[in-house]
């Protein structure tokens, strides 16, 4: 088990720079997810850390010691691909042992700790089974076994909960940080998929064009993201366009919007202002009250009924802002109505251009 | 519907079984008249073994048949190991003219044997290699390596490079990698390959008789100089014993090999 560290590590396809001077520390025994859009370098780096490609300048560390010229085969490490590339002419319980075959492990050495790791995974029982023959979740954890028993530095994981659906893939996210806490390996995780990022990860860093845009925890990055990018990503989010004003932002139509959340931009520059949709609270009058609060006249242009929620587009000068609304039983907005939208200076993020 | 369904399955059934007959007819009456008495074809049919006797005395046919046997053995070999080896280079690397080694390698099989005889004949005759039954060797391999190249590598595009990452990203070598995931996966189009090299050897009659001197022939070489001569019925068994034993290697391979299906 060990850190990883990425410094300045660059990486070019021709004209194209997949990674550029990306630097991110992975701590020990974490969970860290690679989030961003496709081609934002996320699973070049992943593969870099993996071993099967080399950086173009900078350097990777796994537990102190300096790998980025080591091929993959000498890394120590253990990863799951989005496919499971499970071994087709071995059976479950061979393909588990091949890592320990291949570095030349006793036969009864090998029986044990297979069997240790499909029992980890709860498929004891199905180690005679031939890949074809397992479902999608099974196969998951045969190739996770796989990566495991090897005892790796680091597991790596490339959008693995991809091909599965969508409820095996909640069991399939449960499982696997448990055993992921089990037994204490630092993991590295890239994913398209958010809410999974927001779900499993210790760690979240968003990419983009190959850079890091934003890292830390979950909640840190959900509640204060410090771009429009990191927001509209991670997860869903209102942008209103301003100018700073100090603590917070004026709008075109001169309404002051205040956040007490995000660093300030230096007043009259051009900012912005990110609120969460669920953070806002939408009503038919201005029943007034809580001075502190924000508050904008709408109208309600749309509502999708989402089952335990739902989404309202309120239209305000032009701009559509979202609103999501727990479905208590109160009554709900007829589209077309006039409403006053309502968040508190704690939900709303400034953020500077 | 139903109807016009029924009819093309039996226009079908009757098809295949023409088609088998005109392949198979020739070969079961062939087989048929080694047995027979009449070195004519005649009939009635009189059963001996006469002809396998004969045959069994017969020196230059079982020096040639043994020539024939062992040149496409070691073709197979080597043609195999060779093809085998070059496809999964391909499969695996990028290099500077890659595509055109790719495309160079096809021509070969559309050019004609009589060709590529003459022109191995006087290539051999230039650099010394000469003629005789290295020649004839060094000829059938360079023949069979396209085929073997296009039978493995067909199989390689039904292999997921993943597998062989997965592999190494478990700590195996290039070697293991190669002998424990990628070998058994293509091992089907291995021995389909190494089938075709066999076939294109031992089945080799214009290339050979161009590199094959008065002393040192194959088998086909050997038959076609002994119908120059007079036809007999020894022809006829010495055929019958290799058909049947080609046709057993066949369908043992077929079996165990699961040719058309995975599952």
């Amino acid at each position: 088990m060990a850190e990883v560290v990425v410094d300045k590590v660059s990486r070019s396809f021709g004209s194209h720079k997949a990674l550029d001077e990306m630097s991110i520390a992975f701590p020990d025994k974490g969970f860290y997810g690679l989030l961003g859009p496709s081609g934002s370098g996320k699973t070049t780096l992943l593969r870099m850390i993996a071993g099967f490609d080399f950086p173009d300048a900078g350097r990777i560390a796994i537990g102190g010691e300096g790998v980025e010229r080591v091929p993959v085969e000498k890394r120590r490490i253990g990863m799951v691909f989005q496919n499971y590339a499970l071994f087709p002419n071995m059976s479950v319980a061979e393909n588990v042992a091949f890592g320990l075959s291949v570095r030349g492990e006793t036969r009864g050495a090998i029986e044990v700790e297979v069997k240790r790791a499909l029992d980890l995974v709860q498929l004891g029982h199905l180690g005679e089974r031939r890949p074809h023959q397992l479902s999608g979740g099974q196969r998951q954890r045969v190739a996770l076994a796989r990566a495991i028993v090897t005892k790796p530095r680091v597991l790596l994981l490339d959008e693995p909960l991809s091909a599965l659906d969508k409820a095996l893939r909640v069991d399939m996210q449960i499982e696997l940080k448990r055993i992921q806490r089990e037994i204490g390996i630092t993991t590295i995780f890239v994913t398209h998929d958010q809410e999974e990022a927001l779900t499993m990860s210790d760690r979240i860093g968003i990419l983009r064009d190959g850079r890091l845009v934003q890292e830390g925890p979950p909640e840190e990055i959900y509640d204060r993201p410090e771009s429009e990018f990191a927001a509209t990503f991670l997860g869903d989010a209102n942008i209103l366009r301003g100018v700073a004003t100090g603590n917070g932002i004026r709008l075109p139509d001169g309404t002051v919007v205040v956040a007490n959340q995000g660093t300030k931009p230096a007043v009259g520059t051009s900012a912005s202002c990110a609120v969460r949709p669920e953070r806002i609270s939408i009503g038919e009058a201005d029943n007034a009250t809580l001075g502190e609060e924000n508050r904008l006249k709408g109208r309600v242009s749309k509502r999708i009924f989402g089952g335990n929620s739902s989404t309202y587009f309120v239209e305000h000068r032009g701009d559509i802002i979202k609103v999501h609304v727990q479905n208590n039983g109160g009554t709900s907005l007829a589209e077309g109505q006039d409403v006053i939208l309502r968040w508190s200076p704690e939900s709303a993020v400034l953020i500077g251009m | 519907m139903m109807f016009t369904t029924r009819l093309l399955e039996a226009l079908g059934r009757v098809w295949i079984g023409l088609l088998l007959s005109f392949l198979y007819l020739p070969i079961c009456i062939m087989a048929l008249m080694s047995f027979n008495a009449s070195p004519f074809y005649q009939l009635p049919f009189e059963w001996t073994t006469g002809w396998y006797a004969d045959l069994s005395r017969n020196g230059r046919l079982l020096a040639a048949t043994w020539n024939s046997l062992q040149i496409a053995v070691f073709t197979t070999a080597i043609a195999t190991v060779l093809g085998t080896a070059a496809s999964i280079a391909l499969f695996r690397y990028e290099f500077r003219g890659k595509r055109l080694l790719q495309a160079l390698l096809f021509p070969p099989i559309a050019i004609p044997w009589l060709i590529t005889g003459t022109a191995m004949l006087i290539f051999f005759f230039g650099v010394g290699i000469g003629r005789g039954l290295h020649a004839i060797l060094l000829g059938h391999v360079a023949l069979a390596l396209p085929y073997v190249i296009v039978v493995v590598s067909a199989r390689l595009q039904t292999f997921a490079p993943e597998l062989e990452e997965a592999a190494r990203s478990l700590g195996a070598s290039q070697w293991q990698v190669t002998t424990r995931v990628t070998l058994p996966w293509i091992m089907p189009g291995v021995i389909a390959g190494g089938l075709f090299a066999f076939a294109v050897s031992f089945d080799q009659f214009v290339v050979s008789y161009f590199l094959s001197t008065p002393g040192e022939a194959t088998l086909p070489v050997e038959i076609y100089a002994a119908i120059r001569k007079g036809f007999t019925p020894e022809i006829n068994a010495v055929s019958t014993i290799i058909i049947g034993i080609s046709m057993g290697l066949m369908l043992v391979t077929a079996r165990f090999f699961k040719f058309g299906g995975e599952k």
